[in-house]
């Protein structure tokens, strides 16, 4: 790599060619403000923050994507630069609401953040017309507050590059401009797969996910209801952003622990579910592998995932899974097998969720998601609303001691808590998989071909002697590619996993922000150490489950677990 | 074989067309059938000769009489008296705005007599859809020229030589421009023609367009055999539909005779042209928009580096120049950079083409030395001002230009002058202002323009531009603040810096050039709450004179009742009821009635 010199501030620092002044910066410790900036997508220098000044330029420059170049001297805190910044900031301020305090996103607002840093103590155009939008609540995930936009373009270019949905772009002009989705509809009516990454990069709080904990609180207060709260494996990795506790750290029995303090009846895992999507879908498919189904079989459990292929390729719905999201097994099943063996009323159960993810709930208000009898699923919140409710009872998490899971949807293997990070879904089913189809207690549990960051991974492998040809996606915009070369016939796989979001659930939609490449691995890799430290790795290793089958719903792809644990998809217009 | 002695050219640009310039064309062609001279007369249709003001134009060779204002149903007598009889018809002969003589001389009159037409050559002296009248005056020689005598490299030196500058607004070096796109190495490259003219009141490009449409073919076709493109765009704004199918037909006729295409003058070198219509947003003039409107992306700018000679269209290097520029193209290479150095000035070669509007006698096209001062394109080619008024100022370079005051007045018109006294040349809009007019509100009147044309992209011009434009508004309206000046000067300082574009980053210059020369008239708008030049409606106030003689029309056409006053008495106007609609002034018989 070739290598320039350069001066920042008075530091001579070099910097690879091609690098922008950020970059370079960044690498020397030197903090730029940075609005429409955000390292995963590409710079539009756009929002004009992070002007600094550079030997040779006519003017100030964007540093986010002006390039570094040899001998140049850049200064990023002079007079002229900081009155810039704070013009900016300044302009940006008077077209926008002075709710702050009430606003979903405050504490997590970069431009709250950023005017505070700026010390910006008056704006000169008060008065001055501001504009006016109706919000967007037509949704069961996303809620978008057009006044709170601020144009930085970071919601475009993550749902057009990232997730290639191009739900959302800009549209008329001047002080008019605003981010909209085609002729303006409501989410409810654009292509919107409802992943969320839209509000995870949305530096204000002009997109968040639908705040459902008044509900969660209503149900928790209500004596004549039996609350239970189901937790996903990406939960415990990440909840202690929220709550002051470093990227990447376990918090499982505190999470469990707050959870009980805040007031819900039951305390159970979605690891128990995953384990139980493992044998359905393992099942399913040994079965299409030996009884000529349809392959290659892509996995179904995440609904952002689902929604699009239902919007996009409905030609192509027969390849997917049949069986339902661990969310969805476990509500079917907390309000029949649970409900009995506890001798409780299904009518009275509130039936919660807390996951990573925004589409998870739309997928709790599918239509079909009533095999119960009732609504399997009640309330989903986000890992972020789960945050603010412990925030709100005002638990010290930090120092809450550890708790376990109820019993008997509170135990989860090591195959379950993967289902977290991109490639965990795939890699639970193979444990089993492997297992069932060889009739052995296999030794090798990690599969390290179908573990990695990249969006897209393949690898083929060899099972009890037969070849198999898996591949594994995350993103939406990979995952596009994917089906694309599905339909070419150029895909050649058995087995496919995709996961909408960058890096699978760690990277979800309903995650602490901000978040980053960094921040993902972070929690990847404490996923991997929650695998590391359980006592039993495989799904159908687990003695819930095989309770389960053996006390009440048989063997996988029975009647009663194709009932409750398997479901249809049908194309969806919009 | 038929012998010709005299041609009509009637002018077919589109201020002549809309002055029913077709239906003379059809008249003449009706009447010289009828009085028998068909076969020696030669009916014309030309592009425009630029002094729109007096269309529809026609002119009658050998002699180059010009008839303006014409008529269809001044057609026969033009016919009868002057073709057939030999006898000019002296009532729609040209008379000069100041002296009031009549010119019967199309190279005599004012508005010609200074101008330099080397761009404009062609416009209005030949028919712009047939090549062969483009082939006849040379067109086409320049590129057979460089394609076949010429390395790329030779043309590139040449032009730079000739020390062409871009004529769009920015005024970079076109040799330069043109050397980066050939130091490109890439498999692909493109040349484009930006042709999305768009500040208010400019029809340079336009006129080129329309009147010598393969000048332009031929610049473009001579940049790309220089830079290595094979393929080019005219990016033309879709507005203007009779350049758009000039070009068109331009295109289609250099293809059939293979000026244009595979293997041009069979060396080898090839070149395809494509027009594409853009659909009106000022912003996409901005050569990166631009290029992302032809890909098929909203017409939004993004930052360069990288400039389009490294990735420009599609990611390839790209070659941008406008209209204007690429028409110099041809007769540098022609008659030789040292020949077209002759004109301009040391940093400035070269002919501008500006179009005059506002306050002024001759308004209309008109290409000039550089160089030249303000003053003679003012008073010698425009005829001065309108109504023997007083003039205040000059507004160039469009709306991202500058107002220069009287004292200005002898500046030379080149790129650098212009710089220096806080305008620029853009791309030659040239809008005259009278001693009526408010620099306020000419101020307020610019800045709207680029605030609503602005793409919302960057915080400066999207937001800054807004506030900026209220604090003008609130000036112009009375309720202007101590302290707005500053904010306004520290708000357009603030855009200068930070915008994204040239858009955003020239927006405040009106401002800035308004409050560097008309100061007092901001001064008095918010602390005197007064408008000098009694523009602003808000400000003004109407009173009733010792003229009035009490006859009562003021008080019965003002809509409000605020005028009251006995019948034969003077009256009076109650300010607090006062709309200031002016109703009462203009139904005054007796100019009793003063705003001020």
């Amino acid at each position: 790599m070739t290598m320039v010199n350069l001066t920042i501030n008075g530091k001579q620092i070099q910097a690879p060619q091609g690098a922008t002044i950020l970059e370079a910066a960044r690498a020397a410790g030197v903090y730029i403000p940075t609005l429409c900036y955000h390292p995963e997508l590409r710079p539009e220098g756009a929002c004009r923050l992070c002007m600094v000044e550079a030997s040779g330029a006519r003017t100030l420059v964007a540093s986010c994507v002006y390039p570094v170049s040899e001998g140049m001297v850049v200064k990023t805190n002079t007079d002229k630069v900081r009155e810039a910044r704070k013009t900016v900031v300044e302009l940006l301020l008077a077209n926008h609401p002075k709710d702050c305090l009430c606003c979903q996103k405050s504490g997590d607002c970069e431009l709250q953040k950023i005017a505070a840093d700026l010390g910006l103590r008056r704006i000169r155009f008060e008065g001055g017309e501001t504009k006016a939008h109706t919000i967007d609540c037509s949704n069961p995930s996303l809620v978008r507050d057009q006044e709170k936009c601020i144009l930085c373009g970071r919601c475009i270019r993550i749902c057009r590059d990232v997730q290639g949905m191009s739900v959302y772009s800009f549209a008329g002009r001047g002080f008019n401009t605003i981010v909209s989705t085609a002729f303006e509809h409501d989410l409810k009516d654009a292509v919107c797969t409802y992943c969320g990454q839209c509000a995870s990069v949305c530096p204000t709080g002009a997109i968040v996910e639908k705040d459902d904990t008044e509900q969660v609180w209503k149900a928790i207060n209500d004596p004549d209801k039996v609350v239970i709260v189901q937790t996903a494996p990406s939960v415990r990795v990440a909840l202690g952003e929220e709550l002051g506790i470093p990227a990447g750290s376990i918090v499982t029995g505190k999470m469990v622990a707050a959870l009980r303090s805040l007031g819900f009846d039951k305390v159970f895992d979605t690891n128990f579910s995953a384990d139980l999507t493992i044998m359905e879908e393992g099942h399913e498919f040994i079965d299409r592998l030996q009884n000529g189904g349809v392959l290659p079989m892509i996995t179904s459990c995440s609904p952002g995932w689902v929604n699009m292929i239902e919007l996009k390729y409905p030609e192509l719905l027969p390849h997917l899974s049949t069986a339902k999201s661990p969310q969805q097994m476990f509500g079917a099943v907390a309000k029949t097998y649970y409900a009995e063996k506890a001798g409780i009323d299904p009518a009275k159960i509130v039936s919660v969720s807390v996951m990573p993810c925004t589409a998870k709930k739309a997928e709790a208000q599918r239509e079909e998601m009533c095999d119960s009898g009732y609504r399997d699923v009640d309330i989903v919140i986000t890992t972020r609303e789960l945050g603010r409710m412990i925030r709100e009872a005002g638990i010290d998490f930090v120092s809450l001691p550890e708790e376990n899971f109820d019993s008997p949807l509170g135990t989860g293997t090591g195959a379950a808590v993967i289902f977290g990070n991109t490639g965990g879904v795939m890699e639970a089913a193979l444990r089993t998989v492997a297992d069932v189809v060889s009739g052995e207690d296999l030794p090798k549990i990690e599969y390290d071909e179908v573990r990695g960051m990249e969006e897209t991974r393949e690898a083929v492998l060899t099972i009890a002697g037969k070849e198999i040809r898996i591949a594994v996606v995350n993103t939406l915009g990979s995952a596009r590619k994917m089906l694309e070369r599905i339909k070419a016939g150029t895909a050649d796989y058995q087995f496919i996993e995709v996961m909408a979001c960058p890096g699978g659930c760690i990277g979800g939609g309903g995650q602490p922000v901000p978040v980053n490449r960094e921040i993902r691995q972070m929690r990847r890799e404490a996923l991997f150490d929650c695998d590391r430290m359980s006592e039993l790795r495989k799904s159908h290793e687990n003695p819930e489950i095989k309770a389960l089958y053996d006390n009440w719903l048989g063997k996988p792809l029975g009647e009663k677990a194709h009932h409750l644990l398997h479901t249809h998809y049908s194309a969806k217009v919009r | 074989m038929q012998h010709i002695r005299a041609h009509v050219l009637v002018c077919g640009g589109t201020g002549c067309k809309s002055a029913g310039s077709k239906e003379i064309q059809l008249s003449f062609a009706k009447y010289l059938e009828e009085y028998g001279l068909q076969n020696e007369v030669m009916l014309v249709e030309t592009g425009c000769h630029g002094f729109c003001e007096h269309g529809p134009l026609v002119i009658v060779y050998p002699e180059g009489t010009f008839y303006c204002h014409v008529k269809p149903e001044d057609v026969k007598e033009i016919v009868e008296n002057h073709l057939y009889k030999g006898r000019i018809v002296e009532r729609l002969l040209y008379r000069e705005p100041l002296s009031h003589e009549q010119v019967p001389n199309y190279s005599e009159i004012g508005f010609y007599k200074k101008q330099q037409r080397l761009v404009l050559a062609n416009c209005g002296a030949i028919n712009p859809e047939m090549i062969e009248e483009y082939i006849a005056v040379g067109g086409y020689e320049a590129l057979a020229k460089a394609v076949t005598t010429m390395t790329p490299e030779d043309v590139i030196d040449e032009v730079k030589k000739s020390g062409l500058r871009g004529r769009g607004g920015g005024g970079f070096p076109t040799g330069m421009k043109w050397q980066f796109a050939k130091n490109s190495v890439s498999d692909k490259k493109y040349v484009i023609c930006n042709a999305d003219e768009g500040d208010p009141g400019a029809f340079m490009d336009r006129s080129v367009l329309e009147g010598d449409p393969h000048r332009v073919l031929e610049g473009m076709a001579i940049c790309g055999y220089a830079i290595g493109a094979d393929e080019g765009y005219i990016y033309v704004r879709a507005e203007y539909p009779l350049a758009i199918k000039r070009l068109r037909t331009a295109i289609e006729q250099a293809e059939a005779m293979g000026l244009l295409g595979e293997n041009i003058f069979g060396s080898g070198f090839n070149f395809t042209l494509h027009i594409k219509e853009g659909a009106g947003a000022f912003v996409c003039g901005e050569e990166t928009a631009l290029m992302a409107s032809i890909e098929g992306k909203r017409g939004m700018p993004r930052p360069r580096p990288p400039f389009p000679a490294v990735s420009g269209l599609w990611g390839k290097p790209t070659n941008i120049n406008n209209v204007e520029t690429f028409a110099n193209v041809a007769q540098i290479i022609v008659n030789g950079a040292d020949w077209y150095c002759q004109y301009g000035t040391q940093g400035s070669k070269g002919t501008k083409v500006f179009a005059l509007t506002g306050k002024i006698n001759n308004t209309g096209l008109a290409e000039v030395p550089m160089g030249i001062t303000m003053r003679e394109i003012i008073y010698d080619i425009g005829g001065g001002i309108t109504n023997g008024k007083k003039f205040k100022a000059v507004q160039i370079g469009g709306p991202s230009g500058g107002c220069l005051p009287e004292s200005m007045l002898d500046l030379p018109v080149d790129y650098d002058s212009l710089i220096a006294a806080g305008a620029m040349m853009g791309s030659g809009g040239l809008v005259v202002m009278d001693e009526d007019t408010c620099m306020v509100d000419v101020a307020k009147f610019f800045l709207n323009f680029t605030q609503s044309e602005s793409c919302g992209k960057c915080t400066p011009c999207r937001e800054g531009t807004k506030r900026m434009l209220e604090i003008l508004t609130r000036i112009t309206e009375g309720q202007g603040r101590e302290g707005d000046i500053e904010l306004l000067e520290n708000l357009a300082k603030n855009i200068k810096e930070t915008a994204l574009c040239g858009l955003g980053q020239t927006a405040p210059n009106p401002v800035l050039s308004t409050l560097k020369y008309f100061r007092d008239e901001y001064e008095a708008h918010i602390k005197e709450k007064r408008c000098p030049a009694g523009v602003c409606e808000k400000l003004a106030s109407y009173t009733i004179t010792d003229a009035c003689r009490g006859c009562g029309l003021c008080a019965r056409n003002c809509p409000v009742q605020a005028i009251s006053g006995k019948i034969k008495e003077k009256h009076v106007i109650n300010q607090d009821i006062c709309i200031k609609c002016g109703a009462c002034m203009a139904a005054c018989p007796f100019k009793a009635i003063t705003k001020g």
